[in-house]
């Protein structure tokens, strides 16, 4: 157990992991040391016992979005297939922390989904009957009810969007990302995996429809089976492997303000003012809203997102007006065209691409690290991933999330 | 605020415009000899550049005209702007390295 015991907090990253040299060869190379390779390489040893295996990562572990998102975490969404692979995560955080023997600061504090219009109530009591069905735990609340959950919120009548009321799952919540990631590396790294970091990989050997190994900064690594988890920046892949992937990379930007004494008790989403805020157990308000409009890798954002974001959040939250901005930053998500993610096979034998997160796979961590651990372990998809496939996008068996679920983060 | 220079209206503020994406992706010449892959990527994958591409913008709160323009996803910083039906400006002249990041 790496927690000093009379504070909780956890030992500094740099004690919790070795930082070997690549080897020339693994049986399984993952591109990207974030979340969602970290929580693959996790499960790959503990639930199939393969432990040949390297992260590869550019910068340094958990660098990307994994430690610049507000880690939100939910799985009331409308179609089965989202449903079926975010409660299956959700479930899987629910026992983490045990997991990974690891504070992760898991609270399941609940999240409001605001129905502003006659249509987005509509189509939250739509989405609350779905989430039933699915075993999702989903209810609709009223304007009185939020304000009994979240007595911060603005429920006047008078605003210019109403709170008409709001679909409630009570099993959300948030986890602090940072020691997310390193509890999962701490667990990799024990059971003999290599997290390498430094490590840009910038291109590939092949021969016919396999990899057989990738170039990096740190020299060439053959590999048995590649996986892909490098979120904003798999085109930059998958252009090297000569495949397209339907993705675009843009700026999505988050906030926290000074420390402030605890007024938030649950984590509150609107889509129609476009503003989501949770309060963090050290006491800062974090609060996100949409990507911006345009294609960027800048891992940074417009003024004018958060200005308006701002602007959303005060009229919701009347008494957030003088709390002050400690920080903006921004990281680079992949957007699909039904918001809803890629993970199987590619047109390489083995090679797996896991991409497609866009502004919600924090949540999805431990989901899809158990899936993609199976998929590469099997050569199989998981039941769970087995929908997100690269070409539905030719079949036409999207899964239109946008719009259809309570869709950001 | 970002500024961008709409081709017929000067440099205006960046929130008055919207994007349309990757510029210069041709409507199929002939549509109905298209395979479902083909109408597939014509319809939902556009190139996902990290570096120098040209882009398409819409000057919504005022001219509400379309034009293109060349920027670098790695910066976000605008090379050229210019107006449909204008050749894209030579990249390698411009001096800007174009390629992925
Ligand atoms: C501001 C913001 C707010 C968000 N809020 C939420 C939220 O509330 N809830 C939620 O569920 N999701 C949220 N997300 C989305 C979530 O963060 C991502 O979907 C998720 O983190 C993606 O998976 P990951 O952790 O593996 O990505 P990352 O942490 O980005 O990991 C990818 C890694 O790959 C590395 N890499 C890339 N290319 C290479 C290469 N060539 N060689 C080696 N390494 C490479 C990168 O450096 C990076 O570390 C948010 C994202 C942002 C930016
Ligand atoms: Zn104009």
């Amino acid at each position: 157990m790496s927690t000093a015991p009379a504070t909780g907090v956890p030992e500094h990253p740099a004690l919790l992991w070795r930082n070997p040299d690549p080897k020339p060869s693994y049986d399984v190379v993952i591109v990207g040391g974030g979340g969602h390779g970290l929580a693959t390489a996790h499960y790959l040893a503990k639930n199939h016992g393969i432990t040949n295996v390297a992260v590869l990562e550019k910068g340094w572990l958990a660098g990307g979005n994994m430690a610049r998102n507000t880690t939100l975490i939910r799985s009331n969404y409308l179609w089965d297939e989202s449903a079926a692979i975010y409660e299956h995560s959700l479930k899987l955080w629910e026992t983490l922390e045990e997991d990974l023997d690891y504070p992760i600061l898991f609270s399941q504090r609940g999240v409001l989904n605001l129905a502003h219009t006659l249509q987005d109530v509509r189509d939250s009591v739509r989405r609350v009957g779905a989430n039933v069905l699915n075993g999702v735990d989903a209810e609709w609340v009223d304007t009185a009810g939020v304000a009994e959950l979240c007595p911060i919120v603005n429920t006047s009548p008078d605003i210019r969007y109403p709170v008409l009321g709001a679909t409630y799952q009570p099993r959300a919540g948030i986890a602090k990302h940072d020691y997310v990631a390193w509890g999962l590396a701490r667990r990799a790294d024990e059971a003999g995996i290599d997290l390498i970091q430094d490590c840009e990989v910038l291109g590939f050997t092949t021969d016919g429809d396999r990899v057989t190994g990738v170039r990096t900064s740190r020299g060439d690594i053959a590999c048995g089976t590649l996986a892909l988890c490098a979120a904003g920046r798999t085109s930059t892949l998958t252009d090297e492997l000569g495949f397209r992937v339907p993705l675009q990379s843009h700026p999505l930007q988050a906030l926290v303000s000074e420390l402030l004494e605890p007024v938030h008790p649950t984590v509150v989403m609107s889509n129609a003012v476009h503003v989501y805020v949770s309060q963090a157990h050290k006491g800062e308000l974090v609060m996100g809203a949409g990507v911006d409009s345009y294609n960027g890798y800048g891992q940074r954002g417009s003024f004018h997102i958060v200005e308006r974001q701002m602007a959303a959040a005060v009229e919701l939250f009347p008494v957030f007006a003088r709390a002050h901005v400690l920080r903006t930053w921004g990281g680079v998500v992949d957007v699909t065209p039904d918001a809803s993610p890629i993970v199987g096979r590619t047109p390489y034998e083995n090679v797996y691409l896991n991409c497609g997160w866009g502004t919600g796979g924090f949540k999805a961590t431990p989901g899809v690290g158990w899936c993609l651990a199976h998929t590469i372990a099997t050569g199989e998809p998981h039941p769970y991933n087995a929908p997100f496939t690269l070409d539905r996008f030719v079949t036409g068996r999207l899964v239109d999330e946008h719009g259809a679920a309570a869709v950001a983060h | 605020m970002q500024l961008i220079e709409c081709p017929w209206c000067g440099p205006r503020e960046e929130a008055e415009f919207s994007y349309g994406g990757q510029a210069h992706v041709p409507y199929p010449a002939d549509p109905s000899a298209l395979s479902d892959e083909e109408w597939a990527h014509y319809v939902f994958f556009r190139d996902n550049t990290a570096g120098v591409w040209a882009e398409r913008w819409m000057h919504a709160t005022a001219c509400r005209r379309w034009f293109n323009a060349v920027r670098d996803t790695r910066t976000h910083a605008f090379l050229a702007t210019y107006r449909p039906g204008d050749p894209s400006p030579d990249l390698t002249a411009a001096g800007t390295g174009a390629g992925r990041g």
